[in-house]
């Protein structure tokens, strides 16, 4: 039995669709990533997951449980941590993580191994009020909440993101761990660097699931061969780029700008050539591998 | 300070304790009139305090600092003046149209009628969004929104703009058309100073500081940093430096 399975998922407010009729299947045990921008329609999967909203059509079972029916038994199995921080500021670190505990009918104790790592960090503060605490400690805090009970099924909104790059590694670095304890983990994030640290993900748009795959298939289909281009002025180069012609796609890339060409075989040659005439003479033009953010820039263009 | 000199920002042993805590510790750095300037950091370095107390909306405990030439202590209401600022959170009025907004923002900003008239049709023919003047931004989606908070933050022609995490959730295409912006922008001589958390951005800077516990840890550009840490990237360079 996987342990989500959505089927046909749809869920509008008003005239806006949230999600567009989506289908998948999360198997236990696998991390999965949700990836795409504000308002793709994550944190209104992750609702209705959580049973905290009701789709409009088509169907949703967390392991076998049904998302309207079952709410209750849903809610026993799985933890969530939502996108804003919502524990109790006015409680300290040790009575939040005892309050979740005694709501799930649980113990600290009982279930300490699960978030031993994670409360390790922050125990030496237990006794310090949740709001005086830095952003890494609360989220840390929320992640041994969400832990307490035991969840089969771990659902993240958005845990990393305005969280720099050294707190996002290690956030990632504690999934993986999690992982390791038979926990199925849904993750989403609106940055796409992270989802080479998934099994798989789903790349999302506008409520509709563009690509569904392991990060190294997604990858392999990435249809065309990619270049990068560096020279001394990137500006001007992504300008002279934009006005060569038969290139399907120009975009910056961190120092290099990411190019493909409408046709299999691009003359780099030729190209160069052109870029020298317009004032680049230390332009280099080199094969590069796709990142998960090429291929989700391309499947918006195909999408368009 | 020569308000025509090369330096837009200029800052000297800026310190700033909140009690006993001590939020920017002896902060020295200058940024160039024209340049892309990146303030990167983890949670907590105290980029925020910093960059509140360029804006002028918050006084250092010691330093000497000029902002577009005025003085931090003294010259907050000119230096306000002087600067735009948008940040992720910090935007638009949902409940206003595309005009509405530019509108309000250039009465604040202290702009003539005509101004503002002129500014907003300008800026709304090169973001070739013209045709939704009338909508009310609530009805927007978030890439254009930034966009436009973009350029209501430029509208009074500012020397300096502050861009707090501007690109923050957005689509990917969109976050490469908004640095585009702030190229062209930077091309017209006005500095820019950001922050961002994806580290690809920080490749397009000039230049780019790191902060760490208050403190500056490295300042450069993208180029040297790499090269100074041996490492193919700027995570990797902020990675070292914050971890």
């Amino acid at each position: 039995m996987p342990a989500v399975t959505v089927d046909q998922l749809r869920k509008s407010y008003q005239d806006t669709v949230a999600l567009k009729k989506e289908s998948f299947r999360v198997e236990p045990g696998e991390l999965f990533g949700v990836i795409g921008p504000d308002g793709a329609g994550k944190t209104t999967l992750f609702r209705i997951l959580t049973t905290l909203l009701v789709p409009d059509q088509g169907q949703a079972r967390v392991e076998g449980f049904d998302v309207v029916k079952d709410y209750r038994q849903i809610r026993h199995i799985t933890g969530y941590m939502p996108g804003e921080f919502s524990l109790y500021m006015d409680l300290t670190v040790a009575e939040n993580l005892r309050f979740f505990a005694t709501i799930f009918d649980t113990t600290i104790e009982e279930n300490y191994h699960l978030i031993r790592d994670i409360y390790q960090q922050i125990e030496p503060f237990k006794h310090r009020l949740a709001r005086n605490l830095s952003g890494g400690m609360k989220q840390k805090l929320a992640l041994s909440c969400a832990l307490i009970h035991k969840p089969r099924v771990l659902i993240l909104d958005e845990p990393t993101t305005g969280v720099d790059a050294v707190s996002r590694k290690e956030f990632w670095e504690m999934l993986i761990q999690l992982k390791k304890q038979d926990i199925t983990i849904l993750v989403s994030t609106p940055y796409m660097d992270e989802a080479g640290l998934c099994d798989r993900v789903a790349l999302i748009q506008q409520g509709s699931i563009m690509k569904i795959d392991s990060p190294a298939r997604i990858l392999e289909d990435f249809p065309r061969k990619l270049w990068a281009a560096r020279s001394n002025q990137p500006y001007k180069l992504l300008q002279d780029l934009r006005e060569y012609i038969d290139l399907a796609s120009v975009y910056p890339f961190g120092d290099s700008i990411h190019i493909t060409h409408k046709r299999d075989e691009m003359d780099k040659q030729q190209l160069e050539d052109f870029l020298q005439q317009r004032g680049h003479p230390d332009i280099e033009v080199a094969p590069a591998r796709p990142t998960i953010e090429d291929c989700f820039m391309d499947l918006m263009n195909q999408g368009t | 300070m020569n308000r025509q000199s090369q330096y837009m920002i200029t800052v000297k042993d800026m310190v700033k304790k909140f009690g006993q805590f001590t939020a920017n510790d002896h902060l020295t750095f200058n940024v160039k009139r024209g340049e892309i300037f990146g303030f990167l950091g983890a949670n907590g370095a105290g980029k925020t305090t910093a960059m509140r107390i360029l804006c002028g909306l918050s006084s250092p405990t010691s330093g000497e600092i000029y902002v577009a030439g005025y003085n931090v202590y003294r010259e907050t209401e000119k230096i306000k003046r002087s600067i735009g600022y948008m940040s992720q959170k910090f935007s638009l009025y949902e409940d206003l149209t595309v005009k509405e907004n530019f509108r309000f923002y250039g009465g604040i900003y202290g702009l003539k009628r005509r101004k503002i008239r002129e500014r907003t049709g300008y800026l709304l023919d090169k973001l070739n969004f013209s045709h939704a003047m009338n909508q009310k931004i609530s009805d927007i989606p978030l890439g254009w929104k930034q966009k436009l908070a973009f350029s209501i933050a430029i509208m009074h022609e500012p020397r300096i703009v502050f861009l707090d995490e501007p690109t923050s959730g957005v689509d990917p295409i969109t976050r490469r058309q908004f640095w585009e912006m702030i190229y062209e922008t930077a091309s017209q001589e006005v500095t820019v100073f950001v922050t961002t958390h994806y580290m690809d951005e920080a490749e397009y800077c000039s230049r780019v500081s790191i902060m760490d516990r208050g403190k500056i840890k490295a300042l450069d550009t993208p180029a040297n940093l790499k090269q100074t840490y041996r490492v193919a990237n700027m995570n990797e360079v902020f990675v070292q430096i914050a971890r």
